[in-house]
């Protein structure tokens, strides 16, 4: 792996690209070695914002404009590679391709999860599970599940970031913040400077319902303080319930629900009657809790009944790491969601018995092939159950696994395609520097053709 | 390699051959004219008393984008009855209502269908819809761009902006979204559903920005006619699914005057609101409005019984079905500023008035249009059933008495409403190739596509002539595609992958700096970001981008 390095630099080819070549040519910009990208997709949070400016000097990323900390953090890492390992020992490409063949041969029921990959790599992954009989969950399947159960379930109105950008007057937040984990949020749709629709963005309602929420965001730009609600999610249920019942025109008796003051509630709910386009916003991830998805619905219906006074949508935050990718390809692919099993040579969807964490304690399979191209997030680790890495080369292991392969970043390393949060909105990412690592799509395509 | 099907009778409307028994030659992929005698062939089939035929195109079903995928999610219930195991050649999937897209691919071709066309993809959702369309083998593919409701074509009708800046952005839109025609949904009403408008006729100003359905239709025909994009503007009308809704169906085909037009599941458009229900039929009407203006073509959208699941973009119409859902589950989503989109499941009864009715008002439809070339077979997949009841349609377009027996199943109430007792029009088997093959192939200016002439790509299926005609379809013994044997007694024995048709009309490219400034106040996408490039159609090599010419452009 020593003779390959960063250094050469290629452009991805597309318009941006020719306009730039054009101003290379020019003899006096000739010497230096790239100009900066603009309009760069960023693959490390699925709000997948494209503004960003990257500058790649000899391999090294500079995020010149329009960078989070957490786009920062990872565009910026200085680039590392290590070899494959075999049981701790470097080893070729080929000899750990072959021996995660060898291993799948042998395996009766392999789980492949955390699936932190674009769609190439999910391209590759599903007929991997097919022929092999595996199991697919992510990473973040308990969100997944939350999410998907509550649209087999009941369904919902729901909206995207553009429309919340340019329509939304109220906008509440469900039991996140949602700044942690898509920290340009605010900055990209509440906060915005241009709407097309009137009243102006800095005039948005926010209000919060909670605890333990960063609300500092929630601040207009002039200074108006968000309203938060404090509560405990845990009795959301409840508190929904409160509301859904006052919108219905019916009184109540009970001075608080949930340790929140009915008035306070009361007050809420003519809000949202009389917003022009209100949006809850939630995210399935930070609603971890016992039969979160029954809430989730429960918000769900909130919004429907809403419907009869106004337009009321809500937005659920699809999760990082590639989950929204993982779960769309695996859906039109296979016809069913993620924690589907191929262990009868055609998909069986069943949310619960198919989760990671279920499977691995009751050793219901035999292998873990492990996929994180995006985060250092690690396997869970369980013993006699041999495990294979897929990951950024950076991953600290705490236990090293039978094979680790390093993979490249897509919209880093290689040209790829991923869903935004939404889960309508699909983006290109783009290499952005030369990398000797192969994608996820290129390893599994090998071990697919080894066995 | 030469390729020689022996003694077919060939139906090929296209070059006005109607089961004459002739020989078909296949080189490289196309049908040839004979070649000189001494020219080796290589492969013979031997399809004496066989019936030829082009292979079918469907000019509209949901197969791929985000909608039909968030219905896929939704059901897993619908997947669980038809499960698909992986053989050494075939992927693992499920079928029914919603296959998986290997599978869609799969049950096309084994059907003889050769050529699907996606209806409804949204500009900010091409990317999604063209990866799940090149994730369906075998069939060749292509997309409408839907407009109508985006906020930037809006806000120019809103301005009065010129025709010619229409166009602009209409081309602009084909070419960023790699998409083969436009289709508008419910003109103006699903961005009106944002600003709460609940409902919107044909002359009813938009809330926001004051226009009306009729000037957004006329604009967008008068823009794809104009940009010579073959396929006229095609349009899913107003007030969808409403009782009496055919005086709006009759009204816009008056609006467009002389301007080219296809109305497309025009039976959820023909409801009259007579009888003691207020639910009565309007095909004959619509039917005679069609056969009056040969600028007009429709496909049917014919409801079929069973479960299913409707996938649409008019959120306006779906959030108003969503008391009807069975079972009772539904979704509608404002989309980017963009459009929308709406899964409402549907349990199409035969015992149920309405059901039975929309039924035979579909079937009313088809035999009262005079002019096959002019009405195209279609269920709106999955709307009005799956497409894989296509050979019982068939069955009971072509066959009088086996409609009069299912007729004799359905609601009596509604055998009575209806007008198919008095129809004793059977469609012949050119008619047949004439809507399934012939005339979607013209209508979207696929010139090599669709018929059997020298020339055409080899797309062929040969079926054994049965007086079963619903076996027949059912179940075609060969299917050519590209000149290669894909299936062989409904049995997959080779993977391809099709091509996907678009158009690049001129137009000019300074429209582009209005869209820029647009992308960069309201959107959250870049202008960039958002095209969607030929580069990544063409994949890894694996994907082609079959580009059709249009007609020269034509100034009003």
């Amino acid at each position: 792996m020593d003779g390959l390095n960063y250094l050469t630099y290629q452009e991805p080819i597309d318009s941006i690209a020719e306009q730039r070549k054009a101003i290379m040519q020019q003899p006096k910009f000739r010497r230096l070695s790239t100009l900066p990208l603009i309009n760069v997709p960023c693959p490390f949070c699925s709000l997948l914002c494209d503004d960003l400016v990257i500058h790649n000097r000899a391999g090294q990323l500079r995020v010149e404009k329009h960078g989070c900390p957490k786009a920062i953090a990872e565009f910026e890492r200085p680039p590392t590679i290590c070899a494959p390992r075999i049981r701790g020992s470097d080893a070729t490409m080929e000899d750990a391709v072959a021996h995660i063949a060898s291993m799948l041969r042998a395996a009766k029921r392999p789980l492949y999860s955390g699936l932190g990959t674009d769609v190439a790599g999910m391209r590759a992954v599903l007929p991997l599970a097919e022929r092999t009989g595996g199991v697919l969950d992510h990473m973040h399947g308990e969100g997944i599940m939350r999410h998907t159960l509550a649209l087999q379930d009941s369904g919902w109105m729901s909206t995207t970031l553009t429309e919340i950008k340019n329509r939304a007057d109220l906008l509440i937040f469900v039991g996140t913040d949602v700044i942690h984990d898509y920290p340009r949020f605010f900055e990209r749709v509440v906060w915005n400077q241009h709407s097309l629709f009137g009243p102006k963005p800095e005039r948005r309602e926010i209000v919060y319902l909670g605890r333990q929420l960063n609300t500092a965001p929630g601040r207009s730009p002039k200074g108006r303080n968000p309203l938060h609600i404090d509560c405990d999610i845990r009795q959301l249920a409840q508190i929904i319930a409160l509301i859904r019942t006052l919108l219905k025109g019916n009184s109540i008796k009970a001075r608080r629900v949930a340790g929140v003051p009915t008035s306070v509630l009361w007050t809420l709910a003519e809000r949202m009657k009389n917003a022009r386009y209100g949006v809850l916003i939630w995210s399935p991830a930070s609603l971890d809790f016992p039969h979160a998805d029954i809430v989730i619905q429960v918000l769900c219906n909130l919004v429907t009944d809403l419907n009869n006074f106004t337009r009321f949508s809500g937005l659920s935050l699809g999760g990082n790491d590639g989950s929204v990718t993982a779960t769309n390809v695996c859906t039109w692919q296979s016809g069913y969601p993620l924690r589907t099993s191929f262990g009868r040579g055609y998909p069986e969807y069943d949310p619960w018995r198919y989760s990671t964490d279920r499977l691995l304690a009751h050793r219901a399979v035999d292998v873990l092939i492990w996929i994180s191209s995006f985060s250092a997030r690690i396997p869970p680790v369980v013993p006699k159950i041999p495990i294979v890495v897929l990951a950024v080369p950076h991953l600290k292991l705490r236990q090293e696994p039978e094979v680790f392969i390093p993979v490249a970043t897509p919209g880093v390393d290689h040209d790829g395609q991923l869903f935004r949060c939404d889960g309508v909105v699909a983006l290109s990412v783009r290499r952005l520097r030369n990398s000797p690592l192969p994608s996820v799509a290129k390893i599994v395509a090998a071990i697919y053709e080894s066995l | 390699m030469l390729i020689r099907l022996i003694g077919g009778k060939v139906y090929d409307p296209a070059n006005e051959v109607d089961g004459e028994v002739r020989d078909i030659f296949i080189d490289n992929g196309k049908i040839v004219a004979t070649p000189p005698h001494d020219r080796r062939i290589d492969k013979s089939y031997d399809i004496r008393d066989r019936v030829v035929m082009a292979g079918g195109i469907d000019i509209h079903t949901h197969i791929g984008g985000g909608k039909v995928n968030i219905a896929r999610m939704m059901f897993p219930e619908d997947h669980r009855n038809d499960p698909v195991s992986r053989t050494t050649r075939t992927r693992a999937g499920c079928g029914h209502v919603l296959p998986s897209t290997p599978i869609a691919g799969y049950r096309y071709a084994q059907m003889g269908y050769t050529a699907c066309f996606e209806p409804a993809m949204l500009p900010i959702n091409a990317r999604q819809a063209h990866m799940e369309m090149a994730d369906t083998p075998i069939v060749d593919k292509g997309a409408y761009a839907l407009l109508g409701n985006d906020d930037f074509l809006l806000r120019m009708f809103a301005a009065n902006k010129d025709q010619q800046i229409i166009n602009d952005y209409v081309a602009w839109i084909i070419h960023a979204t790699q998409s083969i025609a436009i289709k508008v949904v419910n003109p103006g009403g699903i961005s009106a559903f944002k600003f709460n408008q609940r409902k919107l006729d044909l002359d009813e100003p938009h809330r926001h920005y004051g226009t009306t359905p009729r000037q957004i239709l006329r604009q967008l025909a008068q823009a794809v006619y104009e940009l010579g994009v073959p396929h006229p503007l095609h349009v899913h009308g107003c007030n969808l699914g409403i009782p009496g809704n055919v005086e709006t169906t009759l009204d816009t085909i008056e609006a467009m005057e002389d301007l080219p037009i296809h109305l497309t599941h025009i039976q959820f458009h023909s409801y009259d609101n007579e009888g003691d229900r207020r639910f009565s039929s309007g095909a004959p009407r619509v039917a005679e409005a069609v056969n009056r203006n040969s600028n007009v073509s429709v496909d049917v959208g014919q409801v079929m019984y069973g479960q299913t699941v409707t996938a649409s973009g008019d959120t306006m119409s779906q959030y108003r079905n969503h008391l009807l859902a069975d079972p009772n589950k539904w979704m509608c989503m404002d989309i980017e500023c963009d459009a929308g989109c709406g899964v409402v499941p549907f349990h199409y009864r035969e015992r149920n008035f309405v059901n039975a009715l929309q039924w035979a008002i579909g079937l009313e439809i088809f035999l009262l249009i005079g002019d096959p070339w002019r009405v195209f077979l279609t269920t709106d997949h999955p709307n009005g059933g799956p497409f894989t009841t296509y050979p019982h349609l068939i069955r009971l377009l072509m066959d009088r008495s086996f409609r009069s027996h299912m007729l004799s199943q359905i609601n009596k109430s509604a055998a009575e409403a209806s007008h198919l007792t008095s129809i004793n029009r059977e469609y012949s088997l050119y008619e047949i190739a004439i809507m399934t093959r012939a005339a979607p192939a013209r209508s979207l200016g696929l010139k090599d596509r669709g018929h059997l002439g020298p020339g055409a790509s080899a797309d062929i299926t040969v079926y054994k002539d049965q007086v079963n005609k619903e076996k027949m379809f059912a179940k075609p013994e060969y299917v050519f595609k590209d000149g290669e044997l894909v299936v062989q007694n409904g049995k997959i024995v080779k993977i391809t992958q099709g091509a996907t048709h678009c158009v690049k009309p001129d137009y000019d490219k300074t429209i582009e700096r209005s869209l820029k400034r647009y992308f960069d106040r309201y959107h959250t996408v870049a202008l960039d970001n958002f095209k969607l490039r030929a580069e990544e159609i063409k994949g890894n090599g694996s994907g082609v981008l079959a580009i059709h010419p249009c007609r020269t452009a034509k100034h009003a």
